[in-house]
């Protein structure tokens, strides 16, 4: 479905003087430097896949994405999409796609959802009983009634991102990029995205290619993760290789009662990594420690207000695969 | 064409929903147009002055309270759809959608008018009818012109907007153009005083720029001054021509936008 070699991306930004003297300098003199983006990425996703494109904040993540809807022109390197060059046929491969960003709409925000959603017919010409049938089905799968008549302005996030979701696949695109699909949303409304996402995977087939930087959303739903950063792919495989690899540690926080102290606490597999106030962070091997057996041998040692488990994040887990390893580095980053 | 119908019909409705907006607009026009027919009654001195420049004291109240009805039918001010699309990034999925953009746009504004006649355009010129004694056309076919005029105007009046709009793919903001061109069409569209008023070089220089097609022309037409023919082909050459730079320039902002990432 989407074949990439070598794709890489990179920017001119221009040099900014100061003031309007050098504001006219810039005119004449271009000089500024290059940044690069998207470096020499290459991979395959078949047919019927859910990859999980991952990485920090200005990974290159969205680049990606661009390059591969056909909106951006890469520096170097080719694409194939649904068997289309994306840049140089962007029209052609429109209606094999459905985009959803997380942090943009293409609904109409002052009027009705169901309006934005109709015009969706018209613009990709489906014909009318294949959209209506599209329509009732994902007003079901979306739960779209309560809010189908009201505008978009007045739905809540998790209600505008299922309206998003349900206008980027009426007219049946065979591939789905999602970019951020869950940033913002809360606990029951991230779920609902992913049960969604994970549908119509498997009862239609539809391949998707999902940027994120929340893990959890790639533990629900993706056995293959791609993993970039700074532009480069760190890391193509699946998804549990790699938390057997580097994403095995998990960390306890727990805060003490005022006065309270835990030093000298000696238990195999568990590292005390910081220390702030009534507040200790442990790290512990989730293979060799059970969470309940930790948490309870720290409460019998000292009373404890209250406790919280940390999953790795994706930085350190890049941070991992950077270092070749977790054990040198804490678990816990600020 | 039908997908461009539909996209008419929803923006039609969405500026039906502007309800106190509409109000609170039809109060301002009304409060400009009796402030600027009082200020041309003093100085026609009640009618007794005759003529000035081809304008007698209803024809002058005439142009007000044209003026007036046309300010939001054309949109002359403060249009920032496409530019607000830009910054947002919203445009990515208007651009990769099988459409063609300036024409998604051109029905969008359509669907715009089309509600702004009946809820400014009327509603505005009845007040200003049933408050002043203005000049009327002696003939339907005058009115008819009328009508295909200031549909014409809105055309120009979309391409220019369009074309402003596109700057915001090069400028971050775009609050200094807008200054620029309130400025510009205040003026020259012949909106605060008529064309014919100003001295013979500015005439000159009114007559070479678009924006008499957007206002002056059709007052023109309704008050006889200028032949319908005229006035047809004035407007429709800044039709076509703002409509064809309007696509060069969006060719070179989405050639931009697919290299540099905008």
């Amino acid at each position: 479905m989407i074949t990439a070699r070598g794709l890489s991306k990179s920017y001119w930004v221009a040099r900014h003087r100061r003031g309007a003297l050098g504001a006219m300098r810039s005119l004449v003199d271009r000089s500024g430097r290059e940044v690069r983006a998207v470096r020499d990425i290459s991979f395959d996703v078949a047919a019927g896949e859910i990859v999980g494109y991952v990485g920090p904040n200005g990974a290159g993540k969205s680049t990606t994405i661009k390059m591969l809807t056909g909106i951006l022109v890469p520096t170097a390197g080719e694409a194939t999409v649904a068997g289309y060059v994306p840049w140089n046929q962007r029209k052609s491969l429109a209606s094999k796609i459905g985009v959803v960003f997380g942090q943009r709409t293409q609904l109409w925000w002052d009027l009705p959802l169901i309006e934005s959603l109709e015009l969706l017919r018209f613009v990709y010409r489906v014909p009318v009983d294949r959209f209506q049938a599209n329509l009732t089905e994902m007003r079901s799968l979306l739960d779209l009634d309560p809010f189908l008549e009201t505008p978009v302005r007045q739905l809540s996030l998790g209600q505008r991102m299922r309206g998003d979701l349900a206008a980027a696949v009426l007219h049946e695109p065979p591939l789905l990029y999602l970019d951020e699909p869950t940033i913002g949303l809360d606990v029951v409304a991230k779920a609902r995205v992913r049960e969604f996402l994970a549908r119509i995977n498997r009862e239609r087939g539809v391949t998707i290619l999902l940027t994120t930087h929340d893990l959890a959303d790639v533990e629900h739903l993706c056995r293959r993760m791609i993993i970039i950063d700074r532009g480069r792919l760190l890391y193509d495989g699946s998804v549990e290789a790699l938390r057997q690899r580097h994403g095995s540690h998990r960390t306890l926080v727990v805060d003490l009662e005022a006065g309270a102290t835990i030093d000298g606490f000696v238990r195999d597999g568990v590292e005390l990594v910081r220390a702030d106030g009534p507040r200790r962070w442990l790290r512990f091997d989730r293979e060799a420690v059970s969470a309940a057996s930790l948490i309870s041998s720290v409460v019998a040692r000292a009373p404890v207000v209250d406790v919280a488990i940390e999953e790795p994040a994706i930085e350190d887990i890049i941070r991992g695969i950077y270092e070749g390893g977790l054990r040198a580095e804490p678990a816990v980053s600020e | 064409m039908r997908l461009y119908f539909e996209v008419a019909r929803r923006s039609f409705q969405r500026h039906l929903t502007y309800r106190v907006a509409t109000l609170a607009g039809l109060f301002t026009n009304a409060v400009f147009g009796i402030f600027f027919s009082s200020v041309y009654r003093a100085f026609y001195q009640d009618g007794e002055r005759g003529v000035v420049a081809d304008f007698t004291l209803p024809e002058i109240l005439t142009f007000v309270w044209i003026g007036q009805s046309l300010l939001m039918l054309v949109y002359l001010w403060n249009w920032w759809e496409v530019a607000d699309s830009i910054r947002t990034g919203d445009v990515v999925s208007d651009l990769m959608k099988p459409m063609d953009f300036q024409l998604y746009w051109l029905s969008r504004d359509l669907g715009r008018a089309s509600c702004h006649w009946l809820t400014r355009f009327v509603p505005t010129f009845a007040m200003g009818a049933l408050l002043f004694d203005l000049a009327w056309p002696g003939t339907i076919s005058t009115w008819l012109a009328f009508f295909i005029s200031v549909n014409l105007a809105i055309l120009v009046s979309f391409g220019w907007r369009f074309l402003l709009n596109l700057s915001a793919f090069w400028l971050l903001d775009v609050r200094g153009i807008n200054t620029i061109a309130v400025l510009v069409l205040n003026f020259f569209s012949g909106l605060l005083v008529p064309i014919a008023f100003f001295p013979g070089w500015l005439r000159t220089v009114a007559e070479w720029l678009p924006f008499r097609a957007i206002v002056m022309v059709p007052v023109e037409v309704f008050l006889g001054q200028r032949t319908p023919q005229s006035a047809l082909l004035i407007q429709a050459f800044w039709v076509v021509a703002l409509r064809l730079l309007g696509q060069v320039v969006l060719n070179a902002a989405v050639r931009k936008l697919v290299v540099q990432g905008g």
